[in-house]
């Protein structure tokens, strides 16, 4: 959906009467009954219209800048207020352990630490834990990485991110959760890890994906090339009649398995690519070629 | 589900260098992940709330902190007592019933 802004193509500060002004140059322009040839204008004026609908009132125009309504003018998500955070567990970031009833210490010591219970010391109890997201890239994930993260309360943590962590996958640090109450142990800080796409390696479970492109010499004389694996750069020899679609393996240049520690395997997937210009002698080269040695293929792939 | 500043700065309709002092003043936590700032859903529900205190109940800056302590105050209290009364809930009811008439009286 567009920005209402974007569909008059005024400013975001413009006044009422530049939205007016912008609105009737667009109306007239696009107005589908005075112009019955054009295609496609119906949908861009009745997109302009409804944009002005909610623009021209000033009202609507506040709510859809404070994001209550979206372009069609429907209610965006309802609002959460902070009241339906800060009650729970996400809340104590905010709040100081125990507080408001610090003063209150004796009376809690003496209600939980007296007779009866057998605990001295007053009320004991484990402090709470508390969850982060962090997000690492593909192969910082694959090959394991220590990240420095700021805490809320400021504390700063270095995480180690093991090997071939897989997305949405928790880290449980001992200890680095809330304060425990009254010598209690202090709770755990859960660090749940996402783990974001890679632009050149795709990863299976432990292994890797690449596509690697080779020029049409390489691929019917075969070569050595360089292929990007998560540790650098190694030389691959690209067997004599490769085509698009042959699948070379790299043994061990994939993910580690967390449990076992053995590495995947990085698959190489070749794609034949024809000079960017066309090339007069190739063309000749191939429809002589192609009299003599006419051949056919399979024009569709069975999907799997 | 986080954001990072900019998208946050629109959700709240407020400049990204006056969150970045709320940041500064320690009234918005986000989690930092590398160099950049992740807020939670809480934090922009906070910063929700900050603006409106400031904006329409006109809560000057010197008076934000101690609003906002007042609150977390407020909702930690709520919490302590609620998991009391969780506490209280689960002893037999001969215990619950001692209990209450002492408070209650």
């Amino acid at each position: 959906m567009r920005d209402l802004y974007e569909v008059l193509g005024v400013k975001r500060d413009a006044s009422a009467e530049a939205i007016k002004r912008a609105y009737r140059k667009l109306a007239k322009e696009l107005h589908p009954d005075l112009n019955p040839g054009k295609a496609g204008l119906e949908a861009r004026f009745k997109e302009v219209t409804a944009a002005y609908g909610i623009l021209s009132d000033a009202d609507k125009r506040a709510r859809y800048d404070r994001g209550e309504i979206d372009a069609t003018g429907a209610e965006t998500a309802e609002r959460r207020f902070y009241r339906t955070y800060a009650g729970g567990e996400a809340g104590r970031k905010y709040q100081e352990a125990g507080a408001p009833f610090d003063d209150l210490g004796d009376v809690f010591a003496d209600l939980f630490g007296g007779a009866g219970s057998g605990r001295r010391g007053g009320l004991r109890m484990r402090g709470g834990d508390v969850s982060y997201d962090l997000s690492v890239g593909l192969r910082e994930a694959a090959l394991g990485a220590k990240r420095r993260v700021t805490m809320p309360d400021g504390r700063t943590l270095d995480v180690a991110i093991p090997a071939g962590i897989d997305d949405g996958q928790t880290l449980r640090l001992a200890g680095q959760g809330r304060p425990g109450l009254g010598g209690g142990e202090p709770g755990d800080a859960l660090v749940r890890v996402s783990v974001t796409p890679d632009p050149v390696f795709r990863r299976d479970g432990d292994n890797l994906r690449v596509t690697v492109r080779v020029t049409l010499p390489e691929a019917v004389q075969g070569a050595r090339v360089a292929v990007p694996t998560i540790e650098g750069s190694v030389t691959l020899t690209v067997p004599k009649g490769s085509n698009t679609g042959t699948v070379l393996r790299l043994k061990g240049k994939g993910v580690k398995d967390r449990r076992t520690g053995t590495r995947g395997d990085q698959f190489v997937v070749l794609q034949v690519v024809l000079p960017e210009q066309p090339d007069a002698e190739l063309a000749a080269f191939v429809e002589r070629w192609g009299r003599d040695h006419p051949y056919t293929v399979k024009r569709t792939e069975t999907q799997r | 589900m986080t954001v990072a500043l900019a998208e946050l700065a629109r959700l709240v309709a407020v400049t990204e260098s006056e969150l970045e002092a709320w940041v500064a003043e320690g009234w918005v936590r986000p989690v930092r992940s590398g160099d950049a700032w992740e807020f939670g859903e809480i934090d922009v529900a906070r910063a929700r709330l900050i603006h409106e205190v400031r904006v329409d109940f006109e809560v000057g800056s010197e008076a934000v902190p101690l609003v906002l302590s007042l609150v977390d105050q407020l909702h930690a209290a709520r919490r302590d007592v609620r998991a009391l009364i969780e506490a209280l809930a689960r002893e037999p009811a001969d215990v619950r019933e001692r209990i209450l008439a002492k408070a209650c009286s």
